[in-house]
């Protein structure tokens, strides 16, 4: 059963404290500074954004069908069965296509590093393996962040704003975005003040690019008779002149 | 003889001096990371180096598998002569494309592991396969030269007999390569601007490789006439720019087709920051040296051609840049400028590409014999290649 996250930003008090049990979690450093920038970085994997009384979470979307996974030349970055984004930097050659392709922009580079990788979310998939819960949806006060099998946490978000229709915006964000991702979100006004963009595809990402991949193996033999076949004709009519032309020289003789 | 004499120790002192800047910078990359020595970001996690020395790379190297694909499988013969410096510019290219993408990966150690962990549905394991075959490919075509030169008359012999299959295997793998390089941005529907986002980029990057292959075989005909002083092959010359005007022509109209199609062509007549790019590329590349070349006179001379394909490689790279760098910054909300070491970086590739092409031209058997050598021809144009450097290792 895959697992996934549903934030409900109306029900976040922007505490942080998901913040706090992220960073434990993950080995990063914590402090009042860090707390305040409101981004994502190669040393912060999630952040609680603030708009006038509002919240939102950023955080890896765990996409069903990621693009930084299809895209990864090496299977560094793997989408595990229980729903979390891995990534292994033991593999990772460094090209950063992950990073140009998520449609989030949530995997970060450790820049000032002379060995660097890839830094993000990863839907703490060794505590999900082991059957427990993520970092930030087990301190969670409120029950902001809840974790859970995706496909209960998605009929409870249908049932959240079917319950109460004035409250929130009737769109789950991540139900159908980018074909569906693992983290979903439920918010009282619009995704975009928090910088996710409404333009998002429905389509798998992976889609667009594996409709051309998928083609090549049937390119390559065709391609290849065809420049093969023009080589063999257009070298044939220079072998038939030759010889022509000796013919020729060998009746002149003759004669 | 003294004006080429100076020219020379001149050119040698500017390379000198790109060269040590050049090391400094590779200390800083790899002693202290990406992050001092360039200007990418979170949100531009590719820049100058994807954008110009591998995303430009490749296409200017795009002249090796055209000109072979014209001589030795179409049978062209009058194109005959021009095919080495073409393949030794494209294996020249190759192999600087590796050495810069040393510099860009993060991890350049790890380079080799697309051989042991494959990822199909990757485009970027495809461009990897398709750079390591075919810079092995090139080299193998390469070899004859070589092989000539030392007079290693057995070994000639073997490799000519099979020359065919690495002819249909270099024109096979560029083509899937040149369009794989476009078939990376499909994946960014939400990121490109639609200026460039196409479900046809893999056909714009193979039609315009094809154009850039043309365009830079005529540059690099006309340079060499100009700096070994070699009689130019005008003939051959205006035989490419016809071809170039239909191959520019065909990416014109689909270009065209698909802005149509796409309902974007109306945004090509609102002011913005993207649109001033699209029509300097536009221009650059396909609308100026086609309105040129589609003049008798200016296709029939040299000066022209030479003109008419100098603005197309400048349009083409414009269009790669554009689409690498330009197209997604409104997306990821920011501009990107490179840090003087990305540029020193890449100036460092230029020169070594200048400079390893006139050293093998110097040595080794890339032009065919010359019939009659006009010594008279060098001074003037000692000028011309002096203005004609900078204009290439400034874009």
């Amino acid at each position: 059963m895959s697992k996934g996250i549903l934030y409900d930003a109306t029900k976040c008090i922007g505490c942080k404290q998901c913040e706090q049990a992220c960073a434990t979690e993950n080995g990063l450093p914590y402090d009042d500074k860090i707390a305040a920038q409101e981004v994502t970085s190669a040393h912060k994997y999630t952040a609680v954004l603030a708009k006038d009384d509002k919240f939102m979470r950023k955080l890896c979307m765990n996409c069903d069908d990621p693009a930084c996974v299809s895209v990864c030349p090496v299977g560094a970055m793997k989408k595990t069965a229980l729903g979390p984004v891995t990534y292994d930097k033991g593999k990772c050659m460094g090209c950063r296509y992950c990073m140009a392709a998520c449609p989030f922009s949530v995997p970060k580079y450790e820049w000032e590093k002379a060995i660097p990788g890839v830094r993000k979310c990863i839907m703490c998939s060794k505590r999900v393996a082991e059957g427990k819960q993520t970092a930030c949806a087990e301190i969670c006060p409120t029950g902001a962040t809840k974790f859970g099998d995706r496909d209960a946490l998605l009929e409870e978000a249908k049932k959240r704003i079917h319950d109460n229709p004035d409250t929130y915006l009737h769109h789950i964000f991540g139900e159908t975005e980018v074909g569906g991702t693992s983290v979903m979100l439920l918010s009282s006004i619009g995704f975009n003040n928090f910088g996710f963009r409404n333009d998002l595809t429905d389509r798998a990402l992976p889609m667009y690019t594996y409709q051309v991949l998928s083609r090549i193996p049937d390119f390559i033999p065709l391609f290849g008779t065809m420049l093969g076949g023009i080589y063999w004709i257009t070298h044939r009519r220079e072998d038939v002149a030759e010889a022509e032309a000796k013919e020729k020289e060998h009746k002149g003789g003759a004669r | 003889m003294t004006v080429p004499r100076m020219r020379f120790t001149f050119w040698k002192a500017v390379f000198l001096v790109i060269m040590v800047a050049g090391i400094y910078c590779t200390f800083v990359r790899f002693f202290r990371g990406l992050g001092a020595s360039t200007n990418l970001s979170d949100q531009f996690p590719w820049g100058l180096w994807i954008g110009f020395d591998v995303m430009c790379g490749v296409m200017l190297a795009a002249g090796g598998f055209t000109l072979t694909a014209a001589v030795e499988i179409f049978n062209i013969k009058r194109f005959h002569s021009i095919v080495r410096p073409t393949i030794l510019t494209a294996f020249l290219g190759y192999l600087l494309v590796c050495a810069a993408l040393m510099y860009d990966l993060g991890l350049p150690w790890n380079i080799w592991h697309p051989l042991v962990m494959r990822n199909p549905h990757s485009v970027m394991f495809e461009v990897a396969y398709c750079v390591m075959l075919y810079t092995t490919v090139l080299a193998l075509e390469f070899s004859p030269i070589v092989l000539e030169h030392f007079h290693l008359h057995r070994a000639l012999k073997i490799v000519r007999s099979v020359m065919v299959v690495f002819v249909i295997l270099g024109v096979l793998l560029s083509t899937l390569h040149q369009s794989s390089l476009g078939t990376l941005y499909l994946i960014m529907p939400n990121k490109l601007h639609p200026f460039w986002y196409s479900p046809l980029l893999p056909v714009f990057f193979f039609l315009s490789a094809i154009s850039v292959g043309l365009a830079m075989t005529i540059f690099e005909s006309s340079m060499s006439s100009k700096y070994f002083g070699r009689e130019i092959e005008l003939p051959i010359l205006r035989d490419l720019g016809r071809v170039l005007v239909v191959v520019l022509a065909l990416y014109g109209i689909l270009k065209f087709e698909d802005l149509y199609h796409r309902h974007v062509l109306g945004l090509v007549f609102v002011s913005g920051y993207e649109q001033r790019f699209f029509l300097l590329e536009i221009f650059l590349s396909v609308l100026i040296p086609l309105g040129m070349l589609l003049v008798p006179k200016i296709r029939e001379s040299a000066q022209g051609l030479y003109l008419a394909a100098v603005l197309c490689l400048l349009g083409f790279v414009t269009n790669r840049l554009n689409v690498a760098i330009t197209g997604v910054e409104s997306a990821v909300g920011g501009r990107y400028t490179p840090k003087w070491t990305e540029v020193v970086i890449t100036a460092m590739f230029v020169a070594l590409g200048f400079a390893i092409f006139g050293f093998a031209a110097k040595y080794l058997p890339i032009f065919p014999e010359e019939k009659a050598r006009v010594p008279a021809m060098r001074q003037p144009e000692v000028v011309m290649s002096e203005f004609a450097v900078p204009v290439h290792a400034g874009d």
